[in-house]
C-alpha cells in the first residue's frame, strides 16, 4: 500500500480544454461538448523548438502547462513520468509513407520525434530538469501503470513528480487498429507529503483479480473506450467533486489497482 | 537514494554473436565480431549490421500467433535461450505469478510489421492489408503483453521506451517496484529488432557508418545498427551468491533531442547517482562498459563525463561485437558486465585501431583476463535519456 498527494491537475480533452473548464463537466453540471477538440497553445517551448514538434508532443506539454500554472515548484525540480499507449502515430505514418517513395526520404526530424520519449525530451529542454524521467507504455492500462511508477518515484525519492498520461488519435491509415482513436491528455502533480496545495490524497494498492472499470456517463465512457489516458476519468470526477471514493482500475489481466481517495 | 542489491538469478542473451551466454563469452575472448555487411534491406543501404541468425524461422506458440512479428520472434528466442523461461517457471512456483513484475525495454517494438504493411499497400492512401495486426505487433506494449502471456506472469507490467537507454532503465524500475513492495521479484529485459525506420532514420541523421563501427577511434564515423534480445530475473534475497545489481542512476540531459550534452553533464549525473545508489565511490569501480556508439559526438561527450568522475578505470565499448542494439543495448551490456565479473574478463574495444588523441578515458583495445569486482554499464539515448547501472559480486 502507498499513500500519495495530488497537488495540481491539468487536462486537455474534447470538450474539456483545461482543468478549470473541465470541472463543471466532471461534476455533471454541464454536458460535455466532446465534438470540440482542444486547441494547443503551449508556451513552455521556445518557437524554434515548438516548430519541430508534433500534435502529440503539444498535447503532452499543454497538459503539463495547465497543471503547473499554480505550482510552487521550479520546473527544474520536477521528476517526470510520461505514459502513452501508442506514442506518435502521426510520425510513424509519415515515416512509413516515406518508405514507399523512391529513395525513401525519411526525415531526420520525424525520426528523432518518433522515439516514445520525444515528449519527455522536449519537456526536459523546456523545463531544464535533469531529474528522473521515464517514458512507458502498458496498452489499455497505461494510465494505471504510469500512476504506479510516478507514485513510487515520488515516495522513494521524496520529490514532486509530474505524471503525464496522453494519447493522440491514430492517423486514418492506422485508425481502429490500436488502442487510441480520440484525444486525451491528463497531468497530475504528485507529492509524497500532504500540503496546503493537496487536492486529494490517494491510497494505492495492487490486488489480484480482474475488474470492470467504474461506470461513467455515456460521453465520458466513450472517451475512455478510445483513449487509455481517459482511464483517469473516474479519479478526475472524484477530485472535481471533492468527494471521497474507492475506485478499482484494471491493471492488466488478473490484476487490479485499488485507489482510495480522501479529501 | 540507496537501493538494496538484487541478485541476477537467471539471464539470457541473443545478439549478432549468436544465442546464449557461452557463445557471447567465447566471442569476447576470441575477438570474433558478429557484424556483417547489411543484408537485411537487400543491402540497399551501405552499412554493416548486427543481425541475429534464424529470427525468420521462429514459430510462436499457437495461442500467441497474433503477436507474430520480428520483434516478438526475437523475444521468444531470448526467452528460450540459457534456460530463461524454465528459470522463471521455477520462480513462479516460489513467489506466485502475481508477485513477479515484468519490465521490458524496446525502442521501435514491432514497427517492421507496420513498415511491411505500408510497403504492401504502396504509396496511395488505400487501406492497409486486413491481416496486419498493429495492436499485437507494433504497439509499444506488445513485447511485454507477449512475454507476460508466454511466461504466465500476472504481476505489474510495463514497457519502458526511452530509445537507447530503455533496457537499462528497466533495472531501475524493477528495483523500485521491489523496494516499494509492488512485487517480490522481477523479470526484466530488452528487445529491439532490425527495421527500416532505424536504418534509414539514423542514416538521415548521418550517424550510420559504411564500415564496421570503431568506438573511440580517431576515424570513427558512426554506428552499426544491431538487433538483440536479453532477459534477467532479479531477486532480492535468493539465499545464494552471485552477480547483483548494486545501484542505478537516471538523468535527463535537458539539452537536445538527438545530440548529447557536449560536456556529458547528463551522463555524469547518471553515473554519480548510480554510485550513490550503490553506496560506492569511483575508486571502487574496476571496469566500465561504455555506451560507446562510435559516433563522433557521443564518444566525445561520454569521454568527458567518464574522465571527470573516474581516474584510470579501464573501460571499453562492445558495440564492435554486436552493433548498437538500441533499446536492447542496456540488457545486452548488463549481461556482458555479469560475464566480466564471473570470469574476470574485461572485453576490449573491437575495431579500435588509432585511439582518438582527443579522448582521454583509459580505453581497452584488447580483451584482458583481470579480476572485476564492480562493473558499471552506461546507456544513453535520444531525448537526452541517461542510465548508468552498477553490478558487483554479492555473497
Amino acid at each position: 500500500m502507498m499513500r500519495i498527494s495530488i497537488e495540481h491537475i491539468g487536462l486537455m480533452a474534447p470538450g474539456m480544454a483545461g482543468w478549470d473548464a473541465a470541472r463543471p463537466v466532471l461534476r455533471g453540471e454541464q454536458a460535455p461538448d466532446t465534438q470540440t477538440l482542444p486547441a494547443f497553445w503551449p508556451n513552455l517551448l521556445p518557437p524554434n523548438e515548438r516548430r519541430r514538434t508534433t500534435a502529440l508532443i503539444k498535447l503532452a506539454l499543454q497538459a503539463a502547462e495547465d497543471a503547473l500554472r499554480h505550482s510552487p515548484y521550479a520546473l527544474y525540480e520536477l521528476a517526470s513520468v510520461f505514459a502513452s499507449s501508442e506514442g506518435d502515430g502521426e510520425v510513424v505514418d509519415r515515416i512509413c509513407q516515406s518508405l514507399t517513395l523512391p529513395d525513401r526520404p525519411v526525415s531526420p526530424t520525424h525520426f528523432h520525434n518518433s522515439v516514445h520519449n520525444a515528449p519527455a525530451g522536449y519537456w526536459a529542454i523546456a523545463s531544464g530538469s535533469r531529474q528522473f524521467s521515464t517514458s512507458l507504455a502498458a496498452g489499455a492500462d497505461t494510465f494505471a501503470a504510469g500512476l504506479l511508477e510516478a507514485a513510487t518515484v515520488a515516495i522513494l525519492q521524496q520529490r514532486p513528480v509530474l505524471l503525464l498520461s496522453y494519447d493522440y488519435a491514430l492517423p486514418p491509415a492506422l485508425a481502429g487498429r490500436g488502442y487510441v482513436d480520440t484525444i486525451f491528455g491528463v497531468a497530475l502533480l504528485l507529492s509524497a507529503q500532504a500540503s496546503d496545495a493537496t487536492m486529494g490524497s490517494l491510497q494505492l494498492e495492487l490486488k489480484a483479480g480482474t475488474v470492470v472499470p467504474p461506470i461513467l456517463p455515456a460521453e465520458l465512457a466513450e472517451l475512455r473506450e478510445y483513449n487509455p489516458a481517459a482511464a483517469a476519468l473516474p479519479l478526475l470526477i472524484a477530485l472535481a467533486r471533492a468527494e471521497t471514493a474507492d475506485l478499482a482500475l484494471p491493471c492488466h489481466d488478473k490484476l487490479t489497482l485499488q485507489i482510495g481517495i480522501d479529501m | 537514494m540507496s537501493s538494496e542489491p538484487l541478485l541476477i538469478t537467471a539471464s539470457s542473451t541473443v545478439s549478432a554473436l549468436g544465442r546464449g551466454i557461452q557463445v557471447a563469452k567465447t566471442a569476447l575472448l576470441q575477438g570474433r565480431s558478429g557484424l556483417r555487411r547489411n543484408d537485411y534491406d537487400d543491402g540497399r543501404l551501405d552499412t554493416w549490421i548486427g543481425r541475429v541468425e534464424g529470427v525468420e524461422n521462429v514459430v510462436l506458440p499457437g495461442a500467441l500467433a497474433p503477436f507474430d512479428c520480428r520483434n516478438n520472434r526475437l523475444a521468444a528466442l531470448g526467452l528460450e535461450t540459457d534456460g530463461f523461461a524454465t528459470a522463471v517457471a521455477t520462480a513462479r512456483q516460489r513467489y506466485g505469478a502475481r508477485r513477479i513484475g515484468l519490465f521490458l525495454g524496446t525502442s521501435t517494438s514491432g514497427i517492421e510489421a507496420t513498415e511491411q504493411a505500408y510497403l504492401q499497400r504502396g504509396s496511395g492512401d488505400g487501406p492497409l492489408p486486413a491481416s496486419f495486426d498493429y495492436r499485437h505487433t507494433h504497439n509499444t506494449y506488445s513485447c511485454a503483453d507477449f512475454t507476460r502471456q508466454y511466461l504466465e506472469l500476472e504481476g505489474p507490467a510495463q514497457v519502458i521506451s526511452t530509445a537507447c537507454s530503455s533496457s537499462a532503465k528497466v533495472f531501475a524500475t524493477a528495483s523500485r517496484y521491489i523496494q516499494a513492495g509492488w512485487c517480490d521479484a522481477a523479470v526484466i529485459g530488452g528487445i529491439d529488432s532490425l527495421c527500416l525506420t532505424t536504418l534509414l532514420g539514423f542514416n538521415a541523421l548521418e550517424l550510420v557508418s559504411a564500415q564496421p563501427c570503431r568506438p573511440w577511434d580517431r576515424h570513427r564515423n558512426g554506428i552499426n545498427i544491431g538487433e538483440a534480445a536479453g532477459f534477467a530475473l532479479l531477486e532480492p534475497d535468493p539465499g545464494r551468491a552471485g552477480v547483483a545489481l548494486l545501484g542505478y542512476g537516471e538523468s535527463s540531459d535537458a539539452y537536445h533531442m538527438s545530440t548529447p550534452h557536449p560536456q556529458g553533464e547528463g551522463a555524469l549525473l547518471a553515473m554519480r547517482r548510480a554510485l550513490d545508489s550503490a553506496g560506492l565511490t569511483p575508486v571502487q569501480v574496476d571496469y566500465i562498459n561504455l555506451h560507446g556508439t562510435a559516433t563522433s559526438s557521443n564518444d566525445r561527450a561520454e569521454d568527458q563525463a567518464v574522465t571527470r568522475l573516474f581516474k584510470e578505470v579501464p573501460c571499453s565499448s562492445t558495440k564492435g561485437w554486436t552493433g548498437h542494439t538500441l533499446g536492447a543495448a542496456g540488457i545486452t551490456e548488463a549481461v556482458f558486465c555479469k560475464l566480466a565479473i564471473e570470469n574476470g574478463l574485461m572485453p576490449g574495444t573491437l575495431n579500435l585501431q588509432d585511439i582518438d588523441p582527443g579522448l582521454s578515458a583509459p580505453i581497452l583495445r584488447d580483451t584482458q583476463q583481470r579480476p572485476v569486482r564492480v562493473a558499471m554499464s552506461n546507456s544513453f539515448g535520444f531525448g537526452g535519456s541517461n542510465c548508468a547501472l552498477v553490478f558487483g559480486w554479492q555473497g
